[in-house]
């Protein structure tokens, strides 16, 4: 890929990144970065295409290390959880011969798997010595037949972030549009209730969570042309142009999708979340709003009269467990408001939240939320959050999995909220699981085991509890066995 | 010695290797106070990272050099500079290890020189050990970049005879331990108490048993290890009176560390099964100048009872085993011992050692070439890392998770696997789930001629 090419696709217009105050994309750092690379950024956004062989060109590390790592989940095919790569050799790369593999490769996976479409991800070593994936791809399709799919994402290109937008430029520019949906099934439109066609763009899948939400879109008549990418197959992919609305869930870095098909189709679109009532019911509402339909717009406002009244009632008895808690949110992601609402549904209260990749526009949604003294963590290093989670007396800190076995030895409660996890939180549904989740860890009987020193450590293990300053967190706290098992014994307890 | 084929498909489909890069950083991770900085793009360090966290379930520390679009054509160097300074003054370590990627091999960085280079910029960061080694993820896999970075701590780290005036023998009871890449922190616990029973003091390194093993430590966080063998001791092992290398994989890293320092080796290709414990065992007695402790001749005679007991199951069973080649050897030797028959035997990478496996065949390939030899094999269990449960799934089969990475199951490298006991453990193991299996069952024969009771003239079966 061109740094022109590049370029381009970081200036996003639609992005609110490019155009306000925000908070410090900072330059990759050596021996200081966190994070995945554009190769990453881009597998993760389609690999959960699920009916697509997804082949990795390149050196054994980029798929070795990393295949079948995601909890993206397929309701059929599970081709897309078979790690292909062309495990690019010493000689391959010496000789000039990972090209010819790399061909050679794309025809093994059809003939082996019959996938509905082949996609190759491009990586660092063959970007390097100048593979033309792109003329292999080509070559490939028109030989065998089945769309082959170029994707030119070298990790050395930029972040994950970059990786997201080149995948989505991918899939507009060379799958969306060829393809018309199928017609809807015969006997499901009647008089006042029409079937309206959406696209879901950036929503995973992630632990099934998708299934929460779809069964509220069918009883609406919103049909899902193509979830990018939470078990979507590659016909699904090609009508995409034919959406009626696009609802960008929970991240902007697919953005460039929702705006190019505006561009193209005029699709209008939404930002929005699936995470806690009242965001979900209000994606409803805006689905309903852009698409203008009377019937739909009663339809929705009687389903989420009906959905919020049943899950404010399923939540009831988690909230009286949950009110009071204090939560550090640290997801580093753009919709942190989202979350917050959620949890201050489940009355707990956010005592500071991660604002690193947030905008001004998003800041001011968040002291809507928290009130102007709302903590914001710029510089989300562990040493840092664990120092809030202990000033604030927090009961959980809520983060990415990068950071969970950092706060479970600093022995403190944690959820994950990431890709990795094993729990889906989206819909009306998620809710009482994320309600479950937090009730499960906060509650749980080890905390107050994992701190406790040794009884043979001697009465004055009592006063002195660790050797280090830094850790007061091997205190025993024997008097306060019924009360919330906080994160952090009070600093001034011996 | 059985016949090796190598790869001869274009894609490698469901792949078995984990690349050297990541096996580099995993023997920089038994340092104490070390950090390993994979001189590469960020996303090398972040599915190194990952890849490490979901196995061990521990925080890891892991930094990169995060080459970019105009690095990755101009040059890196600068990047190493920068990526080592910014460490150590931000957590001054003992170790910072910088193993190379595909990417920056590529490109013909010579990060030597770059290492060179921080030395004369940053002569204040003198106290902190920097370690560079060429570990390109297109060549060898976890268990060969592991040895290479042995190789070079010890070549970089360990003072030769002459220049620091250490004797063989000096430290009569010191015994060093060379542990290659297929030694789990529990492999190791085990190891250590081993040689401390015949009153010897081990040094393990790399040692992954002291960072790696799933301790709560008393400090609340640290951006570098917690445990491992200390940089210091490096100093020590030109003193000691033997050194054992585990695993053929190692045999480079020993050769390093006896030309440098003459103390005399011991080789073993691995610890599993009666003969191979027994060798080390003699080894060991003779070292320390003592007899076998009682116990241990116990847990000897405890393994011998278990070969007699599990012999039934485990006699012409068949095994189909993925694993790399230094495990691949140590369990199909085993399983040898005790009378079973491994009838798919892959490995990620080729060495020479993989003439030492106890089958007919052994493949150069991955899990999709596993799955079809062990079909084709009829196997009855698989060894493999968590990679290979949806193959189990559908050859119907159970499996024993060895190997890197281990992500569906909590506990997995804390598994011991050698020694009479770890031996032992393994051949209940692989026992029990042979006796799941029901085989040999006979299946009901229904005769027409039978009298059969009104009630069940009908055939119950479907057919």
């Amino acid at each position: 890929m061109k740094q022109k090419e590049i370029a381009a696709l970081l200036d996003e217009p639609a992005c609110a990144h490019n155009h306000k105050a925000k908070s410090g994309c900072a330059k990759l750092q050596p021996g200081a970065t966190a994070g995945g690379c554009s190769f990453d950024g881009a597998q993760i956004a389609l690999l959960p295409i699920a009916d697509v062989a997804h082949i990795v060109h390149g050196s054994i590390a980029c798929a070795g290390n990393s295949w079948d790592n995601r909890g993206t989940r397929s309701s059929g095919p599970g081709l897309f959880k078979i790690g292909m790569t062309t495990d690019l050799t010493e000689q391959d790369i010496i000789m000039g011969r990972s090209e010819k593999r790399l061909f050679h490769g794309i025809k093994q996976a059809i003939d082996s798997y019959r996938p509905a479409a082949v996609f190759v991800y491009n990586t660092c070593v063959p970007a390097l010595t100048g593979d033309d994936v792109g003329a292999v791809c080509r070559e490939a399709q028109r030989r065998w037949g089945t769309p082959v799919v170029a994707v030119d994402s070298a990790g050395f290109y930029g972040t994950k972030n970059l990786g997201n937008r080149i995948a989505g430029e991918t899939m507009v520019g060379q799958v969306c549009g060829t393809r018309e949906p199928d017609p809807v099934p015969p006997g499901i439109e009647r008089p006042g209730f029409r079937i309206h066609d959406v696209n879901l763009i950036a929503e995973y899948n992630i632990a099934g969570e998708l299934w929460h939400v779809l069964p509220l879109l069918d009883e609406l008549g919103l049909r899902v042309l193509c979830s990018l990418s939470g078990d979507a197959r590659f016909r699904e992919v090609q009508t995409m142009h034919r959406a009626e609305v696009n609802m960008m869930v929970c991240s902007k870095a697919m953005i460039n999708v929702a705006r190019k098909l505006n561009e193209a189709y005029g699709t209008p679109w939404f930002e929005g979340s699936f995470y806690g009532i009242q965001d979900v019911s209000q994606a409803l509402r805006d689905f309903a709003r852009l698409i203008g339909d009377p019937d739909l717009t009663r339809r929705t406002e009687d389903l989420v009269s009906r959905e919020e009244a049943k899950a404010q009632a399923a939540l009831e008895p988690y909230r009286a467990r949950l009110t009071g808690r204090k939560v550090l949110l640290y997801t580093g992601g753009v919709k942190s408001w989202s979350i917050i609402s959620a949890l201050q549904d489940l009355g707990m209260g956010v005592v500071a939240t991660g604002t690193r990749k947030s905008t001004e526009d998003d800041k001011a949604r968040i002291r809507e939320l928290m009130g102007q003294d709302a903590v914001m963590i710029e510089d989300g290093n562990p040493r840092r959050l664990i120092d809030l989670v202990r000033e604030n007396e927090v009961d959980i800190l809520i983060a990415g999995g990068r950071n969970m076995y950092t706060a479970l030895k600093a022995r403190i409660p944690f959820l994950d909220i990431n890709q990795e996890r094993e729990f889906g939180y989206a819909g009306y549904t998620g809710m009482l699981e994320l309600a479950r989740q937090l009730c499960l860890t906060v509650e749980s009987p080890i905390w107050d085991a994992v701190r406790r020193p040794p009884p043979w450590a001697g009465p004055e293990a009592a006063d002195e509890p660790t050797r280090s300053p830094l850790a007061p967190l091997a205190l025993a706290v024997p008097e306060t066995g019924s009360a919330p098992a906080h994160a952090v014994g009070e600093p001034g307890h011996a | 010695m059985p016949e090796i084929l190598k790869r001869n498909k274009a894609l490698s489909v469901s792949p078995l290797k984990a690349s050297s890069t990541v096996g580099a950083a995993l023997a920089f991770l038994g340092f104490h106070r070390a950090i390993p900085m994979l001189h590469g793009s960020q996303g090398c360090t972040a599915f190194g990272k990952i890849f490490f966290v979901r196995h061990f379930r521990e925080p890891i520390p892991l930094q990169t050099t995060a080459i970019d679009q105009v690095s990755a054509i101009m040059g890196s160097q600068d990047l190493v500079v920068e990526g080592l300074r910014t460490l150590c003054e931000k957590s001054a370590p003992d170790l910072i290890g910088v193993p190379t990627t595909g990417l920056v091999e590529t490109q013909g960085a010579d990060v030597e020189m770059a290492v060179g280079a921080f030395r004369q910029a940053w002569p204040r960061f003198a106290g902190t050990a920097v370690v560079p080694v060429s570990t390109p993820d297109f060549a060898g896999c976890m268990e060969s970049g592991y040895a290479h970075a042995t190789r070079a701590i010890i070549e970089t780290l360990v003072p030769t005879r002459t220049e620091s005036g250490t004797q063989p023998g000096r430290r009569a009871r010191q015994v060093n331990v060379l542990a290659g890449a297929h030694l789990t922190p529990g492999d190791l616990e085990d190891l250590k108490d081993l040689i401390e029973a015949f009153g010897l003091s081990p040094v393990v390194v790399p040692d992954l048993s002291d960072s790696l093993d799933g301790h709560l430590p008393e400090t609340d966080y640290s951006p570098l290890t917690v445990g491992g063998t200390r940089v210091g001791d490096l100093a020590t092992l030109g003193d000691a009176a033997a050194t054992l290398a585990i695993g053929a994989s190692m045999d480079t890293a020993a050769d390093a560390l006896a030309a440098r320092t003459g103390v005399p080796d011991h080789r073993f290709p691995h610890l599993m099964g009666l003969a191979a414990v027994d060798a080390l065992v003699t080894t060991l007695a003779r070292v320390a100048g003592r007899p076998v402790p009682a116990r241990i001749e116990r847990q000897r005679a405890q393994l011998q009872d278990a070969m007699l007991d599990c012999h039934f199951m485990l006699g012409m069973s068949r095994v189909a085993l993925a694993a790399e080649p230094d495990l691949l050897v140590g369990f199909s030797q085993m399983l040898e011992g005790v009378g079973a028959e491994v009838v798919a035997a892959v490995s990620p990478a080729n060495t020479p050692a993989l003439q030492n496996v106890a089958a007919r065949q052994v493949k150069i390939g991955d899990l999709e070439d596993l799955e079809l030899s062990a079909r084709a094999g009829d196997a009855e269990v698989l060894i493999a890392n968590s990679h290979a449960v949806p193959s189990a799934e559908r050859l119907s089969i159970p499996l024993l998770r060895a190997g890197f990475p281990q992500y569906d199951r909590v506990g997995g490298y804390r598994r011991t696997w050698i020694g009479y006991r770890g031996t032992r453990a393994a051949l209940f193991d692989l026992a029990n789930l042979l006796l799941g299996q029901e085989r040999g069952e006979i299946h009901p024969y229904r005769s027409k001629l039978k009298q059969w009771p009104e009630n069940e003239r009908a055939d119950p079966r479907p057919h």
